[in-house]
């Protein structure tokens, strides 16, 4: 069986950031993902992000993935790529598939910071090739450089959906609409204004009735709704598209969490089941820690500094920071944390994650 | 209209920004109009303005508030807003023409001497516009500004170039 001191699963924005804290200290860091580069979501992000300096503002995310990239390989973690943790077990013990063998890996700590799972949304005709996930649309575009459809109607108007229709825009597609169930756009103002700016309606209060077509999506079929969400007969409209876009949300991706016997709260705020961490980010199962979108759906910065919060926590339970070290870095990421989560789209993460930490230590 | 609702600055929520400048200094020459309107975590385009005119301050959420006498519409903080919603507007270009600074992320990339059409907040096109400069430095980081010259009247409404087909060189 192999040994390290901190295994990290998952190397998107939340597992690189814990990494570089915690072997920056000192700490004997295996990083483990299942795809072939690390990165995660970063490398798809293509817009600026927001903040402050501290948090990277005006900097691409694709450049922040970079620069986390070169401070892992600068400072020799352990990177296993093509790799899939299939089981937690006792002792900290993790089943990992790769290159068709399976190894055993036995970690004094482990940090779970395995993102999220988009949302689906079924309504007839949801099957069709064409109907894909946004996740998907910016790997197609951004990764490999497909453009997945000439004429997109985008379901759901929150950051995410705003900001890959205004990539679809950029890389030469025509967004038909946004379409909104809510009475209320969701995401950024900002974010919403690029697109009008441009000639993209986002219609709210209006969802898909049905998808159409004999072998692929070539039309969708949009309706009204009222105040209880109900369709209103008589408000349908129909468009020729070829791709139908969801991006209706994410829900923690936490099945090891689960099989390792951490508790969870239902919290709609972050996403749906959440395993229930205290302020080091530490789960009831002492020695597994969460990170990310698996801790409550938020946003790439939070992850990071949430990462980092754990890097710290957990290098100092191995003995590689003194304690009051550790009590001043982890201010300063809790000062930025507490600013990512304020004003009116913060605010409710930010009452949502008190909300779970107070279960902690709570039978 | 609303930018809830729509997606669209009404002219109230407009007129009620601390990043907007008045009237009287928008006539005096280049200034930056800042249409920053929901209070979400991120100053740049505090970092960006070398000379202090624009203020966000703590908590972070704080609207950009426009320090209009400072302002000397350079244009630096055009890129810099991750939200695109920053734009100089220069009402003293000529007697009736004004030019306008339009942060733009598409390609092709329109050239100086070409005539574009200029959008409203809704993308519907409201005049043909000459474009003056093209900007894209490295420093830019791929957020090119383009300085258009439209009416004078529709300087405060367009907030969006389109290039109209490109007669071959």
């Amino acid at each position: 069986m192999r040994r390290t001191e901190l295994a990290i699963v998952g190397a998107g924005p939340a597992g690189l950031s814990a990494a570089v804290e915690a072997a920056s200290a000192g700490v004997h860091v295996t990083l483990i993902d299942e795809n072939r580069k690390p990165g995660g979501q970063l490398f798809k992000q293509i817009h600026k992000f927001f903040g402050s300096k501290e948090h990277y503002a005006g900097v691409r995310g694709f450049e922040i993935g970079m620069r986390l990239l070169e401070e892992v390989e600068r400072l020799g973690v352990d990177v296993m790529l093509d790799s899939v943790v299939w089981g937690i077990f006792k002792e900290h013990t993790l089943g990992i598939i790769h290159d068709r063998r399976n190894i055993l890996l036995r970690a004094d700590k482990i940090l779970l910071a395995t993102g999220a799972t988009e949302n689906a949304l079924a309504f007839p005709g949801w099957t069709l090739p064409g109907v894909m996930g946004a996740g998907a649309v910016q790997t197609m575009m951004n990764i490999h450089r497909v453009l997945p459809g000439r004429r997109a109607i985008m379901i759901g108007s929150g950051n995410v959906g705003l900001i890959v229709s205004y990539q679809l825009l950029q890389a030469g597609a025509q967004v038909i609409a946004v379409v909104e169930a809510a009475p209320r756009i969701g995401g950024y103002g900002v974010h919403a204004s690029k697109l009008r700016r441009y000639g993209v309606p986002i219609l709210t209060s209006t969802t898909i009735k049905e998808a159409g077509g004999k072998e692929e999506v070539e039309r969708a079929v949009l309706v009204k709704l009222d105040g209880n969400w109900q369709q209103i007969p008589g408000t349908e409209e129909e468009h020729e598209v070829d791709l139908i876009c969801l991006a209706v949300g994410l829900s923690p991706l936490a099945e090891l969490a689960w099989m390792a016997g951490c508790r969870f709260e239902y919290i709609p705020e972050l996403g749906g089941h959440v395993p229930i961490h205290n302020s080091n980010m530490e789960t009831t199962v002492p020695g597994i820690y969460v990170a990310g979108d698996i801790a409550g759906v938020e946003e790439a910065s939070t992850a990071m500094e949430e990462g980092k919060l754990a890097g710290i926590a957990i290098a100092e339970s191995l003995g590689y920071l003194r304690s009051d070290e550790a009590r001043d870095r982890k201010g300063e990421v809790l000062k930025r944390l507490s600013e990512l989560r304020s004003g009116p789209f913060g605010r409710m993460r930010r009452r949502a994650k008190e909300r779970l930490q107070r279960r902690y230590g709570v039978e | 209209m609303s930018l809830e609702r729509d997606g669209v600055l009404s002219d109230e929520e407009l007129a009620g920004l601390p990043g907007m400048p008045s009237k009287e200094r928008l006539n005096r020459g280049p200034v930056a109009v800042i249409e920053c309107a929901q209070e979400i975590p991120c100053n740049p385009c505090e970092d960006a303005c070398p000379n202090g005119a624009i203020q966000v301050g703590e908590p972070i959420t704080n609207l950009p508030r426009l320090i209009e006498d400072r302002c000397t519409g350079c244009g630096l903080c055009v890129p810099a807003c991750p939200g695109l919603a920053i734009f100089v507007v220069d009402m003293s270009y000529s007697e009736d023409e004004a030019a306008l600074q339009i942060p733009y992320e598409f390609l092709p990339m329109p050239r100086k001497g070409e005539m574009v059409e200029g959008l409203d907040r809704e993308g519907k096109v409201v005049c043909s516009a000459l474009v003056v400069r093209a900007l894209n430095s490295k420093r830019f980081d791929h957020t090119a500004v383009i300085t258009i010259v439209v009416p004078k009247d529709q300087a405060m409404k367009v907030r969006g170039i389109r290039a109209t087909a490109r007669s071959p060189l």
